[in-house]
């Protein structure tokens, strides 16, 4: 038996709260007698009685608070000491369960969430860059939702982050996934073998939503923001999204989604993509995939063709181009649409809650119908005069910074598209309106119900004006407003759903030019 | 130190800041995770939220000064080891010189309490015969006025010291510095209040021949005492140590008792002990000197925003930081908002006055509120409000101070060590549990109650902090 001891001089603490911490260090491993006593006279004679009187005790006076263990070991001796010495300086986790209300800071937080690995910022603009510092000091990654963060404010973020190999996802990074844990604007989905670094949230999304629909899974999804391949920033997250996954043990391939990016960067993100000792497939959004594919890199035009080339590295089959008709073939629904429709109707309008996934519909629909004007255009000559109001065909963003101000995303709240639905199906010389519905965490309760809801006002408004409606949702049934449900809604308001949003494009514009080509005989 | 790559081992762990549905997502998930109680920092002032991120860069630098300090303060073990008179024992002392509460003030711009104060103290010097004539000497420049604080001195209320005061030795054991205070001399027309009647300066005198030799013969017999512990009983036992005191002062007698039977006379001690059974303050000065003396250990360390005093002088609130020196920074001091004696009313209030902040700087007081409900009715609140004063408070300090526990917090150690960044970023002004002195010299005390010490003194240092840092 190993006697050991600690004297803490002039230390005074009431002798209950010692009973309890004494009885407390008697339950630890190989101690066989603990006494946490203030050091009186009375206490003395009681260690005294039991053999644990040691000289340097006998010395204390009634001020002194002595810790005497009895072990079997010096170690187990000298732990359980130091485990009474944690519990006199107060447990914290103890504490802050105590503590009923909620901290006031990042700094407080932190206390109060032992082991918190990572900030999720979403406070207005100008106050987010200072949290996100403050989140880095303290070691944490940091998930920056929040926009209106200076672009100088993004690189000191991301140079600091790089030095100390934190991750900083944004800022205006609205969807996350990491370790299976859905964070922001996400949608639930398989875990499995591909790992994601994007710059858009919902193209990240809509890459997670299509993997799972193809029966693999995401190890990580990791959001760097719309700005971090822009030159300035030098794709700094996107770099470092990449070393983590290569060496991610659940990482088998990785997924890269950007979307048309600064020139030294996209050389710095293809120079690394190189190097990397998985394979990688890059989806570049509106850009032009000719310097990737001369340097050997997998690429992919739209999210739904790099998820599915993803999948099939994950299933160790070749990355081919997603074969026409691989959804089905809805060439029938198409015919039946067109002939509702009468002969002056002859214009798409695409009405979108995220905008990569409108981004994506402009590139399909490009090769199919031709140019489309947008408020975020492919080129700038199609830039729409008013994002207001469209003219020929036309893709809206609606969670476009210039629609969002001082009012929530559209994913959040229906209202600006259901106008806008309205506003476009009163257009005799519209056809078809092309939606997303993005369910998942952060997206509103239930927004098939309000599509449908809008279509049909409009259809009631306007009985004469007999527009398509096509629609995807990016969702899963695993979601918080399951998949299976949300589309059933959708198909009752007789709007037309597809599995991907390019498909749900290709069936749009098919539709437009099957009407094209009639009147045409 | 988290990294990038244990994140992706997981579990993921997360403070969110802003939308709460965030947090319920994660909540319903059963992912770990704590919702910030979020509000724009330093109240949404843009120059300052612009200084708090410049001084977030310098984190590093800045929580080493901290870390040294708060280790220096909560290392302390200040010791009552004797008492002698102020001329005699603090250094620098000089025979025409009176220390006075708070920041440095002017004869010209002092409260009327502390200028009563001043005569009275004069009086009992010899150097003045007559309030009038005392007035004449304080405003003719041949008196030198100085803050107890510039001298290691604390004082409550008006804090008038001069040179043949006795006063409190604290000597910190492990820093080795000293600080003093003067004696108590009960509640009424007391010199503090700036009563200075024949009666109160007789009563001084009193102290000075009688009491402070008594005690003193005491104190060197007994080794001097830890006042640490008993400070720490007393917060058991319904104390802050500030505005209540009972518990510490009735500890101290017994503590006392036996050496003061065996070292004075039949008489003498009759007196003491009927004077000090009838001033629940006696201890106050004591545990203001103790912290005093903790406090200036954890002083002067370069980078530290530890805040090291807090103290009015009727007219302005001052606080000084430890790394920034011996500077001021100071703002007007505001009214206490608490409950009057019978007769008295807001009318009649003097702004907020005394040393005796010292406590709340150093974790008592205010701070420890939640320690003492049985004095929040006289404060107008509820026990549960004192046991929030106190919760707040640790959202301000940078340390919980071990040796300090409240029961009533499930014996949680107290918050200590006020953070002039967490003040500014949080909002949140350093609560101070105090008295409410009569505007007019020597009515005493009319009421006590709560007062904030003011944003602007800690906006002010933050400036000067955010100066200093930038043109290292």
């Amino acid at each position: 038996m190993i006697i050991r001891w600690l004297v803490k001089p002039n230390m005074y603490q009431d002798s209950v709260k010692l009973m309890k911490l004494s009885a407390e260090m008697r339950q630890l491993d190989g101690v066989q007698q603990a006494s946490v006593v203030m050091a009186t006279e009375m206490n003395k004679e009681t260690l005294k009685e039991i053999g644990m009187l040691v000289p340097e005790v006998a010395e204390a006076n009634a001020n002194d608070l002595v810790i005497v263990v009895a072990a079997d070991s010096e170690e187990q001796a000298l732990k359980a000491i130091e485990t009474a010495k944690n519990l006199l300086a107060g447990s914290e986790v103890k504490q802050v369960e105590s503590r009923l209300q909620l901290p006031r800071t990042l700094r407080s937080a932190v206390e109060a969430l032992p082991g918190a690995n990572l900030a999720l910022i979403s406070v207005p603009g100008t106050y987010a860059a200072a949290e996100a510092f403050k989140a880095l000091n303290l070691g944490l990654n940091v998930h920056l939702f929040s926009d209106n963060v200076s672009l100088e404010d993004e690189v000191r973020l991301k140079e600091f982050g790089v030095e100390k190999r934190l991750l900083v996802m944004g800022p205006d990074c609205g969807t996350a996934i990491i370790d299976g844990v859905p964070l922001a604007f996400a949608n639930v989905v398989s875990r499995g073998k591909i790992g994601i670094v994007g710059a858009s949230g919902t193209g990240i999304q809509e890459a997670t939503v299509l993997i799972d629909r193809l029966g693999a899974g995401i190890s990580h999804a990791i959001g760097t923001g719309g700005r971090d391949l822009s030159d300035a920033v030098g794709g700094r997250m996107m770099l470092l999204g990449i070393d983590l996954l290569e060496e991610d043990l659940s990482t088998e391939v990785i997924l890269l989604i950007s979307k048309p990016a600064g020139a030294q960067t996209t050389l710095k993100i293809l120079e690394r993509v190189k190097r990397c000792k998985k394979p990688v497939v890059m989806c570049l959004l509106k850009g032009d995939l000719s310097g990737a594919m001369a340097a050997g890199v997998i690429c992919a035009a739209t999210i739904e063709d790099a998820s599915y080339k993803a999948v099939a590295l994950a299933n160790r089959e070749e990355p081919v181009t997603i074969p026409e008709n691989f959804w089905g073939d809805y060439s029938e629904q198409i015919s039946e649409a067109e002939r509702g429709l009468r002969p002056g109707q002859r214009y798409l309008r695409g009405l979108f809650t995220g905008g990569t996934l409108a981004d994506e519909a402009m590139v399909v629909l490009g090769s199919i119908i031709g140019d489309v004007y947008s408020n975020i255009p492919l080129r700038p000559e199609l830039s729409l005069p008013s994002s207001r109001h469209s003219m020929g065909h036309t893709v809206v963003d609606l969670g476009d910074d210039e629609f969002t101000r001082g009012r929530p995303h559209p994913m959040i709240d229906p209202l600006p598209r259901n106008e806008r639905l309205l506003q476009e199906y009163a257009d005799p010389e519209v056809a078809v309106i092309l939606c997303d519905v993005v369910t998942g965490y952060g997206s509103h309760p239930d927004p098939a119900g309000e599509l449908a809801r809008a279509v049909v006002k409009a259809r009631t408004t306007y009985p004469e004006n007999n527009v398509v409606v096509v629609a995807f949702v990016c969702g899963t049934d695993a979601d918080p407003q399951p998949l299976s449900e949300q589309v059933e809604v959708l198909e009752k308001a007789g709007i037309i759903v597809l599995p991907s949003n390019a498909e749900a494009a290709r069936v749009a514009g098919r539709i437009i030019k099957l009407h094209e080509s009639r009147g045409v005989q | 130190m988290n990294s990038s790559k244990e994140l992706l081992n997981g579990p993921v762990k997360v403070v969110n800041i802003g939308l709460e549905s965030f947090a319920h997502d994660l909540t319903s998930l059963g992912i770990a995770n704590v919702q910030v109680d979020w509000k724009p920092p330093a109240n949404g002032d843009p120059q300052l939220v612009r200084l708090l991120s410049l001084l977030e860069e310098h984190a590093e630098y800045i929580n080493n000064g901290n870390k040294q300090a708060v280790g220096r303060l909560l290392d302390a073990r200040p010791k009552l080891v004797d008492i002698a008179p102020a001329g005699d024992v603090i250094p620098g002392f000089e025979r025409r010189m009176l220390l006075h509460s708070g920041p440095p003030i002017s004869w010209d711009k002092m409260c009327g309490p502390m200028r009563g104060a001043i005569v009275g103290a004069l009086i009992y010097e010899g150097l003045a015969d007559s309030p009038k004539e005392a007035e004449v000497l304080a405003a003719s420049g041949d008196i030198k006025f100085a803050p107890c604080h510039e001298y290691g001195a604390v004082g409550p209320m008006a804090g008038i010291i001069s040179a043949s005061m006795p006063v409190f030795v604290i000597e910190n054991e492990t820093g080795g510095n000293r600080a003093y205070s003067n004696l108590n001399e009960g509640l009424g027309k007391v010199l503090r209040f700036g009563a200075n009647s024949p009666e109160v300066i007789g009563r001084l005198h009193w102290m000075r021949d009688v009491l402070a030799p008594v005690l003193r013969k005491a104190i060197l017999a007994a080794g001097g005492l830890d006042i640490m512990t008993l400070t720490a009983k007393a917060l058991q036992m319904g104390d802050e140590c500030h505005n209540r005191n009972l518990a510490a002062t009735s500890l101290l007698m017994r503590t006392l008792l036996p050496v003061l039977c065996k070292e004075c006379t039949g008489g003498e001690l009759a007196d003491v002990a009927s004077f000090l059974a009838s001033n629940d303050h006696f201890y106050l000065n004591i545990s203001m000197a103790a912290c005093k003396a903790s406090l200036d250990a954890a002083h002067g360390i370069k980078g530290s925003t530890l805040i090291t005093a807090m103290a009015r002088n009727g007219v302005e609130f001052g606080i000084r930081v430890s790394g920034l020196g011996n500077e001021w920074f100071t703002a007007p001091a505001p009214y206490v908002k608490g409950l009057y004696f019978p007769g008295y009313s807001d009318a009649d209030a003097n702004p907020d006055l005394g040393d005796s902040a010292i406590t709340e700087t150093c974790g008592l007081g205010g701070f420890a509120m939640a320690a003492a409900p049985a004095i929040v009715q006289f404060v107008g609140g509820t026990a549960s409000d004192a046991i929030n004063y106190t919760k707040e408070m640790y959202e301000i300090t940078l340390a919980t101070n071990p040796a300090y526990t409240i029961p009533a917090l499930d014996f949680r150690p107290t918050p200590t060590g006020i953070d002039l960044i967490k003040v500014v970023e949080t909002g949140i002004n350093p609560i101070i549990n105090t008295g409410i002195a009569h505007r007019d010299a020597g009515v005493g005390q009319v009421g006590a109650g709560l007062v904030r010490a003011p944003m602007e003194c800690f906006t002010a240092a933050l400036r000067r902090f955010a100066d200093v840092i930038a043109r290292q």
